[in-house]
């Protein structure tokens, strides 16, 4: 049991337990809330794990836009403040389905690997990750953007009432 | 360092997901079990980056930060969807969506 151990341990303990709340909270915002605990244990488990970048982009998009977003539209939808009655549907399905996955999933994982130790890496700086990037993945890489540009344009499509909608009646 | 903790901690975080997704009425709730489900796929994407390097190079965090942006313009859109729907018939329940036309519905 290392430091790096302890760390990975505590780190994913606190993003499955903080995780567990973002789906079973009944308060709306509180989820967002938790999500927020969770996402940032992630970024967490990805220093330890050497990937700086990743960590630091998770924190900024996922932390810093995603969750805003988010909370954005809880807002917007007038989400009532105190616990809400209404956010679930009955539980079996949902978590025979749920359980299933997640723990055959971590049996497959364990079973795999077992307590194989591996050695702790040298963190990735930015310069590897973007001579991956614009050396081997650069057509993904433009690809992307040309998908990041069309869900824009998408979005404010169909976020504008009067672009396409049908003219008699109307929502 | 254990190679077997972070990948049950993503199996585990992925089954949540997947819990959240079947479980939530809520429109906004499901697209947030559905970022914890990205969020498992990255981790077990980074931890593959440490333990399989000989196989992978250092190919994982790309893919991390290539599913990181999927999962910005997938929020982005999918949000744009659930408040237009909240525009037409103020609610955000998905099991009340209905998938068939329907004429005199307003």
């Amino acid at each position: 049991m290392t430091v790096a151990d302890a760390l990975l341990l505590a780190l994913g303990a606190v993003a499955v337990g903080s995780g567990a709340l973002v789906v079973t909270s009944t308060h709306l915002v509180r989820a967002g809330l938790y999500l927020v605990v969770s996402l940032g244990a992630m970024a967490g488990l990805y220093l330890v794990l050497g990937a700086e970048l990743v960590a630091w982009v998770q924190v900024l998009v996922y932390v810093g836009a995603v969750v805003v977003l988010l909370l954005f539209a809880v807002m917007l939808t007038r989400a009532p403040i105190g616990p809400s009655a209404d956010l679930d549907r009955p539980a079996w399905p949902a978590l025979v389905v749920g359980g299933g996955v997640g723990l055959g999933l971590a049996a497959l994982f364990i079973d795999a690997f077992r307590w194989t130790i591996v050695a702790l890496p040298v963190p990735g700086t930015t310069e590897r990750m973007g001579a991956e990037i614009f050396g081997t993945w650069v057509l993904p890489f433009e690809v992307l953007s040309i998908l990041l540009l069309s869900a824009l344009v998408g979005a404010i499509v169909l976020s504008r009432p009067d672009i396409g909608a049908p003219k008699e009646g109307g929502a | 360092m254990h190679a077997v903790i972070p990948y049950a901690t993503a199996a585990l975080l992925f089954g949540l997901g997947v819990y959240g997704v079947l479980r939530r009425r809520n429109a906004i709730l499901v697209l947030m079990a559905v970022e914890l489900m990205l969020n498992a796929v990255n981790l077990v994407l980074v931890t593959a980056d440490v333990t399989v390097t000989a196989a992978l190079g250092h190919r994982g965090g790309v893919f991390a930060l290539f599913v990181i942006v999927l999962a910005a313009a997938e929020v982005g859109v999918g949000l744009a969807i659930v408040l237009q729907f909240y525009r037409m018939r103020a609610a955000v329940q998905v099991d009340e969506v209905a998938l068939h036309h329907e004429p005199e519905a307003r």
